[in-house]
């Protein structure tokens, strides 16, 4: 096909696979063919959603639309505003991966805006070829459930555009709107389904949690002979609500240690939730308030019901925005939690509190195997804060880090920070049959943290972001890196740290007597 | 004949740009933004909120981060088009205003960089493949409109000098509905026909991003969601809400 030689001719020159910010000559089509599994009736109804396409769905969905317009005042005005300047045109990291002109993000926002133009304002209705506007048919229907599956809603637009117009705004409203006609997305209202049912996006239903977090126990206690626990349900200070795959999945669970040696060695006391065994909020990834509200709820009763002082988001991205921007609005306010804390809290917030205040010990050689970037996610950068100033968010992972490491490294700007690329596996796109968008939306990453390791010998990723980390593990072999090139900030801190009492402060202690002694000989 | 034409041109035209855009901008005004979802990192308070608003405004500062070539025409454009409706003033007040009076010489001359702006905007239009691709036919036709209210422009005030002082008396007496004749050369009608259109045109457009910009949630909120407590209006208060039950908890 004449479309993917230009695809491979646009994407495979020296410049193209080198440089992180390479923008391509745009090629029509080069990724309308990369379509993900729509969900199966069943799972569109227990969100609320028709499961089968109604007779009228145009009317549906143009409702739907005039509705999105009256409640939110970004989609409202996005649709309005844009002047087609071009200077967020190559700035998508999946415009950047693919060449295809509809992953630019102003021609993603226009794949709806045309269809709003033509139904909602004068000069689409009098001169739609004069104004690009055009008629909902079913293919457009098929476009927008394709391209706006391309979209990871990472912000990073929203960033460069003079009017701060957010694609993903454009892209929830567009979701809600699919999923209104029954034409939902299987991965993402899956999980939101198995929430529902079990608690969790991995569906661990609460024996399975238990046990993972008694295996967990053990580890460490082999790993160091303390006894940290991992308490599940019980009354406690602190509620950590983390993404379930931190329970589960590699590099994630190493995190999960890492977060509870850190309030082992302040002495917390914290618990874990079943009920609340899930800080992913995917439903922020369909533009649903109502299901984003219903699991933001669960995390509300489950402080209630554990009677805690205080909230704490373990690492995740899209979660950490669901917590900073939209808990509060959704499930607050929570006036019952000590004042003292913001609501909710980072668990980076909380472990570079304790570094500062110098309640921590390190023992940094341990991770001297180690030349360590750190991935800013997109969402905890364009969409969060951490600490009391503008930036925070930036810091204090690093701080971190360099709180626990002897070698840390930046990736080159602007691929980090406010600037960030997208791991490419964002916004509900974490599935199987979105693979071939996964590893082209990633490669700009994977090129910017080629570049710190031919620079600096960077080895390992570090990364506060579930999805994220998934998706590197999948996605880093392609680039020559190993699948454990990809850490958890606290599985750094985890390797570090040195427990009261544990065997690695005895041999610290311990070498350092005996150098004493020595010496002192 | 041409005056009068003229005459309801410009009251149709000023009507529907002031009523038009007020609507529009009533519709922005009332529509709720029930989660923060400011672009972060933002500041922390109203008063950087202001400052973070004015950068943009004045100086395009997202635009700087993003694109060189696009911000120098922009800035070109838009800084010669406030000289230049300053110094335009002069043909509806009288007396004129000092700030008028001393604008007066640096709007003449910024007619030019209006112009070499919107070309330069043109020009990447067209030669850049991916602004080519997300451009419609209005989106010419808009630059094209303002270079040739730009270019027509020039042309009577450097060229084929008008009588300026009638077409003064023509706005004057438009205000004071007391007409007066309207001079007929050709650069002036095309002038003052293609400022209607853009008058006209403004509440349906994209123009509408200069209004627009000042309610960009993402720009235009401060970074305290944590801190302020902002309820979705057309969801029930927490007190009202039916929890999900605990899992296990529903088998019979």
């Amino acid at each position: 096909m004449a479309e993917e030689e230009k695809v491979i001719e646009e994407l495979t020159t020296e410049e193209a696979l080198t440089d992180p910010l390479y923008v391509p000559e745009p090629v029509e089509g080069a990724t309308e063919h990369v379509r993900s599994f729509p969900a199966a009736p069943q799972f569109q109804e227990k969100l609320g959603y028709p499961g089968e396409r109604p007779e009228n769905w145009q009317e549906v969905a143009l409702a739907k639309m005039d509705e999105l317009r009256g409640k939110f005042r970004s989609f409202r005005l996005f649709l309005d505003i844009c002047v087609k300047c071009g200077a967020c045109t190559d700035k998508c990291h999946y415009y950047m991966g693919t060449a295809d002109p509809k992953n630019m993000p102003v021609a993603r926002q226009d794949l709806l805006r045309s269809v709003y133009r033509r139904y909602f304002t004068l000069p689409g209705k009098w001169f739609p070829d004069l104004v690009g506007a055009r008629e909902l048919t079913e293919d457009v229907l098929d476009e927008w459930y394709t391209y706006y599956f391309q979209c990871s809603e990472c912000r990073r637009c929203s960033v460069f555009c003079p009017y701060g117009i957010d694609t993903a705004e454009i892209t929830m409203a567009a979701r809600e709107i699919l999923d209104s006609v029954g034409y939902g997305m299987k991965y993402t209202n899956e999980i939101i389904g198995k929430v529902f049912d079990i608690g969790n996006n991995l569906g661990l239903p609460k024996p399975a949690l238990a046990s993972t977090l008694e295996d967990l126990e053990e580890e460490i206690e082999d790993d160091t002979g303390v006894k940290v626990r991992l308490p599940l349900d019980e009354p406690a200070d602190v509620l950590l609500v983390t993404p379930s795959a931190d329970f589960f999945a590699e590099p994630h669970i190493d995190g999960l240690i890492g977060y509870a040696k850190v309030f082992h060695a302040l002495g917390e006391k914290w618990t874990l939730s079943s009920y609340a065994s899930e800080a992913a909020n995917f439903a922020m990834f369909i533009g649903s308030y109502e299901n984003m509200r219903r699991i933001a709820l669960r995390i509300r009763k489950a402080a209630i019901d554990l009677g805690v002082k205080r909230i704490i988001i373990g690492e995740c991205g899209h979660a950490w925005r669901a917590a900073y921007q939209f808990l509060n609005t959704l499930a607050g306010p929570f006036d019952f939690l000590d004042p003292k804390y913001p609501v909710p809290q980072h668990i980076c917030e909380y472990t570079w509190e304790a570094i500062q205040a110098g309640k921590l010990r390190f023992n940094k050689e341990e991770n001297d195997f180690y030349k360590v970037t750190f991935h800013d996610s997109c969402n905890v950068s364009r969409a969060s804060r951490m600490g009391n100033y503008p930036g925070g968010q930036f810091d204090i992972p690093r701080n971190i880090i360099k709180a626990v490491c002897n070698h840390y490294y930046d990736m080159p700007e602007g691929t980090i920070k406010e600037a960030t690329l997208c791991c490419g596996g964002g916004g509900g796109l974490l599935t199987d049959d979105l693979m071939e968008i996964r590893k082209k939306g990633g490669s700009p990453r994977m090129k910017a943290l080629k570049q710190a390791s031919e620079e600096y010998g960077v080895n390992k990723m570090a990364a506060i972001c579930a999805i994220c980390k998934t998706q590197f593990s999948k996605i880093m072999p392609y680039y020559g890196y190993g699948m454990d090139d990809i850490m958890s900030v606290h599985q750094l801190v985890s390797n570090a740290i040195v427990l009261p009492g544990s065997e690695q402060e005895a041999e610290l202690d311990g070498t350092d007597e005996n150098e004493a002694t020595e010496a002192a000989e | 004949m041409i005056t009068t034409l003229y005459a309801l041109l410009y009251y149709a035209a000023t009507i529907i740009f002031v009523v038009g855009i007020a609507y529009r901008v009533w519709g922005y005004w009332k529509t709720p933004q029930p989660a923060n979802i400011v672009t972060t990192p933002a500041p922390v308070t109203r008063t950087g909120v202001v400052w973070r608003m004015f950068k943009e405004v004045a100086f395009f500062e997202s635009l700087w981060k993003s694109n060189k070539w696009i911000w120098i025409f922009a800035m070109m454009f838009h800084l010669s088009l406030w000289l230049i409706i300053v110094r335009h003033l002069r043909y509806f007040i009288d007396p004129v205003w000092t700030v008028v009076v001393l604008a007066q010489p640096f709007g003449k001359y910024a007619g030019f960089f209006f112009v070499l702006g919107g070309l330069g905007l043109l020009f990447r239009r067209f030669v850049v493949a991916r602004v080519r691709y997300i451009s419609a036919p209005s989106d010419y036709l808009m630059i094209l409109m303002f270079i040739g209210i730009g270019l027509s422009g020039l042309l009577m005030t450097f060229v084929n000098k008008t009588d300026i002082v009638a077409v003064k008396a023509f706005f004057r007496g438009l205000m004071t509905f007391n007409w007066q004749p309207l001079p007929a050369d050709l650069p002036v009608l095309v002038h003052l026909g293609l400022v209607a259109v853009f008058l006209i045109v403004f509440p349906f457009s994209k123009l509408l991003h200069a209004p627009g910009v000042f309610f960009s949630p993402t720009r235009n909120m401060v970074d305290n969601p944590r801190e302020k407590y902002r309820p979705v209006p057309w969801l029930p208060p927490v007190s009202e809400v039916t929890f999900d039950p605990p899992h296990g908890s529903k088998q019979s």
